[in-house]
């Protein structure tokens, strides 16, 4: 594995922290984030985790390079593309499904990027983005992870995810944290 | 075996192909987002591989024109950004105030947007007498929208709130005149404006300007074309100078970022160095 991405919309606060500050400090891979926030200038979300995982928290800027245990949040009004060479890159191409950010655009290019060495994951959400991605992450060989829709703050998402990614395996939200411990350690 | 795709290699011809009988030049744009428009391009235009597409490229130019159009618009707003503008309002303008005449670049201009962002606040601001401005792009169809200073009106809700928020002097409303579904701005507004074709990706200098504005234009490129880009806005901007990119986009990674100062950091605007 080298590299973890994570979409989630509405209840995402809630679900992200039961699994971004679990993670152990020195965690080996990389962990991009899309979250569904509106399009004002300033998110709190990088401050907010970052006051609660051990890992370095970022909201991510144009042509970063993407390093090994930390946290990147797509910006808002930004999609956040993977460069094959391992950098960040940010697009304010049209919305997909409304949102910009968008869940599909980070793992579709990450799929093209990292192939079978990444770790697609959809969260809870009232939507259908991040169903198109995580299929293109467990074509490229990937391993696909969704929330348990029955144990999701909104199903929609997850739910959408399982009908289009047929190889997705469905966890908790504990058991999602307990794979991504797993892939940290045989990275 | 580690070979490299055959999307990839197809990609690379593509963009070759285009390069060679278009005269565009997208081959140093980060790939990401270019393999996915051209995925978009290939999908609205029914056909299977990339080859297909660059065959039907090479023969028929208005299939060249539609995919050019997925390849470059952008969509941006009035005052997208807002606190960008009052910065600009706040700190730049008081120094720009100090020369007799001014050049303003907005460099890939696209619709118009910041272009009729800037024009507004040059009036707001009594500086518009003095200055030229510079608005190039190399989306020939996207510059007659620029030019021609209409926008959708369901757009006006936005634009007016941006206005409002960058410390707009009058209502917005000042500035256009609504029919057809369309907002008409001044023409007056564009009348202190060089509309031009100019490719950041194989053109030369512009002279002697005093502020560029290049928002969201460089994450389109990859880090050798933003460093060309960069080093020919360094080579166009008087000394001091001022420079405002997007508010994701850093010189942090560039080749030239001593050649610049941070002069409002957080709204990444910066400031040309002396020599």
């Amino acid at each position: 594995m080298r590299a973890v991405a994570i979409g989630a919309s509405a209840g995402a606060i809630h679900a992200l922290l039961r699994i971004l500050p679990a993670l152990p400090s020195g965690y080996a891979l990389p962990v991009l984030a899309v979250v569904h926030v509106p399009p004002g200038r300033k998110s709190e979300l990088a401050g907010l985790f970052a006051g609660k995982c051990r890992l370095p928290v970022r909201e991510a800027e144009d042509k970063e390079p993407i390093e090994p245990g930390t946290v990147y949040f797509a910006p808002p009004d930004y999609h956040m593309l993977v460069e094959a060479g391992g950098t960040i890159s940010l697009s304010t191409e049209e919305p997909v499904f409304f949102s910009r950010p968008s869940i599909d655009v980070l793992f579709e290019s990450a799929a093209d990027a990292y192939g079978p060495d990444l770790m697609g994951v959809v969260l809870t959400g009232a939507n259908e983005d991040g169903a198109r991605g995580l299929k293109a992450v467990g074509e490229a060989g990937g391993r696909v992870f969704v929330q348990d829709p029955a144990t999701a703050y909104a199903r929609a998402m997850p739910d959408a995810a399982l009908a289009v990614c047929g190889q997705a395996r469905m966890l908790s939200l504990d058991g999602i944290v307990e794979c991504l411990i797993e892939a940290g350690h045989a990275a | 075996m580690d070979s490299e795709k055959i999307e990839d290699i197809e990609i690379r011809l593509l963009l070759e192909a285009i390069y060679r009988r278009y005269h565009y030049d997208f081959r140093n744009y980060a790939q990401a987002s270019i393999k996915r428009r051209l995925r978009q391009a290939r999908d609205r235009m029914g056909l299977k591989t990339f080859s297909a597409l660059q065959d039907k490229l090479l023969h028929d130019p208005a299939a060249a024109s539609r995919v050019l159009r997925f390849m470059t618009v952008q969509v941006s707003d009035f005052f997208r950004d807002p606190s960008y503008f009052r910065a600009i309002r706040e700190k730049v303008v008081p120094h720009l105030r100090t020369y007799p005449s001014l050049k303003v670049w907005i460099a890939g201009c696209s619709a118009g947007e910041e272009l009729h962002s800037l024009a507004i606040l040059f009036r707001e601001e009594g500086l518009e007498d003095r200055t030229l401005f510079y608005a190039t792009d190399i989306n020939q169809e996207a510059l007659e929208i620029a030019a021609r200073g209409i926008y959708p009106v369901e757009r006006l809700k936005t634009f007016t709130e941006n206005h409002r928020l960058s410390g707009g002097k009058s209502s917005l409303s000042d500035y256009y005149t609504t029919g057809y579904g369309g907002a008409v701005f001044d023409k007056s507004l564009r009348e202190r404006v060089v509309f031009s074709d100019h490719s950041l990706v194989t053109d030369a200098v512009f002279s002697e300007m005093h502020l560029i504005s290049c928002r969201n234009v460089m994450i389109y490129f990859d880090r050798d074309l933003q460093d060309r880009a960069i080093g020919l806005f360094r080579d166009s901007l008087i000394r001091n100078g001022f420079l405002g990119l997007g508010s994701k986009e850093t010189l942090r990674f560039s080749a030239h970022s001593e050649d610049f100062a941070d002069f409002v950091r957080e709204e990444k605007i910066y400031q040309r160095r002396k020599a």
